[in-house]
């Protein structure tokens, strides 16, 4: 009884109500729509650029604008007004998703096609001395290994800073005027250019060594982690504030000091995050090239001595060799190290963003709630 | 070993903001003493103030006096780290530490301190712990589990376990069983007439049967208007409480009639 009361109460609320019954059904667009306009507009581009005698530039252009065009059209005509709208914007939104991904799979693409060639063992077990600069043979070992050398130093020196202010600034500094100004110079250093932290580096070493021009892989190391500082302050920041204060409150309450609830309960339940936002951070920094431009110079053999003498790291390697690629003679091996070492920085980059990934899944709080 | 509580004057302050005012009572030792009254008036405020977790919270001060066997808590010479030791609490929500097992979480309160337990020791204290909160049939096959893989009651009655571990001589439950179900809850309060042996008991509780039931002593806490701090209406005996109270707001609030 109530029921139908209820049901015809509502179909008179209805407006434009034709009838009695409530009508909810409407006409649908087939599940693989998207995919039947997208061949449809992909033929249209083809043929209109064939027409106009254009390149494929303009062929995908054309099917773009015929995709977005007919796609919500084809909607309103069967599904009415709602479900077109919501089409259009589905259709800008893949629309600029492949715009966005487009410049990143092409460079991946001509990376790893003119480089991967080039990338053998010798390229990788070989320094650049003896007859390799004459373009004989010749590698990327001791970039790798310095490359690898100034980033550890920079993790070693930007992670236990960046930890300890990030604690400070969430566990004690709360509201206080030194936190405050402590967030605000974080800011200021989130900002500064990677070359002005080279020269940082540089002026800071001229007054330690007393050499005019200090050429070392700590100053690097100095370099490099200055930038990291900033983003692995904010980072931790982040993961800390996640901590519910009710686990600190219990832990208080069992009669635990702060500074060990902190150490054995805050940290462990934000490990994950603290993790991996570090090793972004290192990441980040480990494809810089201006600051050890400016430091640690280029070297043609593996230095492992961080406070003697210039290193050669892959960025460095990439920019001077790249002003070897047009000598006449050996231009063309040079531009095969060039890419050879710009797949190898890329693959470095990238286990290091996947490290992140599992160390974050493997520290994750063993929980689905 | 119990310990009696002796308050005096007590104001709490968030900041620049008043929570509750003038507070006076006394709780003797093995006792329960409950406290009621509705929701904003104060009452977990005034708990947490109790053991100093109230200056936890940024800001947060007392002014007044509380008196634990002869020894003034908010004296300068007092460690609240210490405090929190001998006074023991149970949280209005469940918060079992997301990082440890359930026989982990049990142990917190050695393990976080870096108190070495041996093996059968520990064993038996989260066994004792486990029973007495209602718990160990539940989770016994299933000891190395997440505590947070835990149904809600079941991490609250974790959480009591937790608290009771470290033995603390007195021990305060904010509404500990407002997320259990009747059976839980009366082994709850069979476990809250156990410990009444040997420890002194606070609970805040909006059940009025509840605190009809486990209680000795009973305190009120009201609100005068909207606005204002909240403040201790009357504390008596239970008994007295639910069948005579001197406060006519304590009778309105017991009996249902309230606002
Ligand atoms: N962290 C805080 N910061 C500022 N004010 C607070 C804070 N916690 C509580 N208060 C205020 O103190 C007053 C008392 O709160 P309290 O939590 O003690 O109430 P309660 O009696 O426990 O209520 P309930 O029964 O709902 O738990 C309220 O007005 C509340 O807004
Ligand atoms: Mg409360």
């Amino acid at each position: 009884m109530t029921q139908s009361t209820k049901t015809r109460t509502r179909t008179v609320a209805v407006p434009e109500g034709n009838g009695h019954h409530l009508s909810v059904s409407a006409g649908k667009l087939p599940r693989n729509a998207a995919l039947l306009t997208a061949a449809f507009s992909t033929a249209v581009g083809i043929v209109l650029g064939l027409i106009l005698g254009s390149g494929l530039t303009l062929m995908a252009f054309l099917g773009w604008v015929v995709f977005v065009v007919a796609y919500p059209v084809w909607a309103l005509s069967i599904e009415g007004r709602r479900k077109a709208t919501d089409r259009t914007v589905q259709a800008l939104a893949w629309s600029i998703f492949v715009l966005a991904m487009a410049p990143l799979v092409s460079l991946v693409y001509t990376v790893v096609l003119k480089g991967g060639p080039v990338v053998t063992p010798d390229f990788l077990s070989r320094d650049m001395t003896g007859f390799a600069s004459l373009g004989q043979g010749g590698g990327i070992y001791h970039a790798i290994m310095g490359t690898i050398m100034v980033t550890a130093i920079a993790a070693i020196i930007a992670v236990p800073i960046g930890v300890f202010t990030a604690v400070y600034l969430v566990e004690y500094g709360a509201g206080r005027r030194l936190a405050q100004s402590i967030t605000f110079l974080v800011d200021v250093m989130t900002g500064i250019p990677s070359i002005v932290a080279g020269l940082f580096a540089v002026a800071l070493f001229i007054v330690i060594t007393g050499d005019p021009l200090p050429r070392l892989g700590i100053g690097g190391g100095v370099a490099l982690a200055l930038l990291m500082i900033p983003t692995v302050i904010r980072s931790v920041e982040e993961m800390l504030k996640l901590v519910p204060n009710d686990l600190r409150e219990a832990s208080y309450a069992l009669g635990v000091p702060k500074w060990r609830t902190i150490v054995k309960v805050v940290l462990p339940t934000s490990v994950a995050g603290i993790v991996t936002g570090i090793t972004l951070a290192i990441a980040r920094v480990a494809g810089e090239t201006a600051p050890l431009l400016l430091i640690v110079g280029t070297y043609p053999e593996a230095n492992w001595s961080p406070f003697d003498g210039a290193v050669q790291t892959l960025p460095v390697f990439i920019y001077t060799s790249l002003a070897a690629t047009s000598d006449v003679k050996y231009g063309d091996i040079w531009t095969d190290r060039v890419w050879g070492a710009a797949l190898v920085l890329i693959i470095i980059v990238m286990a290091l963003n996947l490290i992140a990934r599992v160390i974050g899944n493997v520290f994750a709080p063993k929980s689905g709630r | 070993m119990a310990k009696s509580i002796e308050v005096k004057d007590l104001d709490i302050y968030y900041g620049n903001f008043l929570a509750v005012e003038g507070v006076n009572v006394g709780i003797k030792a093995r006792s329960v003493t409950a406290f009621i009254g509705p929701s904003g008036c104060g009452k977990s405020t005034v708990l947490r103030s109790l053991n100093r977790m109230h200056e936890v919270i940024p800001g947060a001060r007392v002014e007044g006096e509380v008196v634990v066997d002869g020894q003034s808590l908010y004296d300068s010479s007092v460690d609240p780290v210490a405090v929190r030791r001998e006074i023991g609490m149970v949280f209005q929500r469940p918060n079992p530490f997301p990082t440890m097992s359930i026989y982990e979480n049990v142990l917190a309160g050695n393990r976080l301190n870096a108190k070495k337990l041996k093996k059968a020791d520990a064993d038996a204290t989260v066994e004792r712990a486990l029973k007495s909160a209602n718990l160990w049939n539940e989770v016994k096959d299933r000891l190395n589990k997440p505590g947070m893989d835990l149904s809600g009651g079941q991490q609250q009655r974790l959480c009591i376990a937790r608290a009771i571990a470290v033995r603390p001589q007195v021990l305060l439950m904010d509404e500990p069983c407002s997320a259990l179900d009747p059976i839980s809850t009366s082994a709850i309060e069979d476990l809250i007439h156990e410990l009444k042996t040997e420890y002194t008991i606070v609970i805040v509780t909006h059940n009025m049967q509840q605190a009809a039931r486990v209680s000795d002593d009973t305190g009120f806490f009201n609100l005068k208007a909207v606005g204002e701090p909240g403040r201790l209406m009357e504390f008596n005996s239970t008994n007295k409480m639910f069948s005579n109270p001197d406060n006519e707001s304590t009778e309105a609030y017991v009996s249902g009639r309230f606002g």
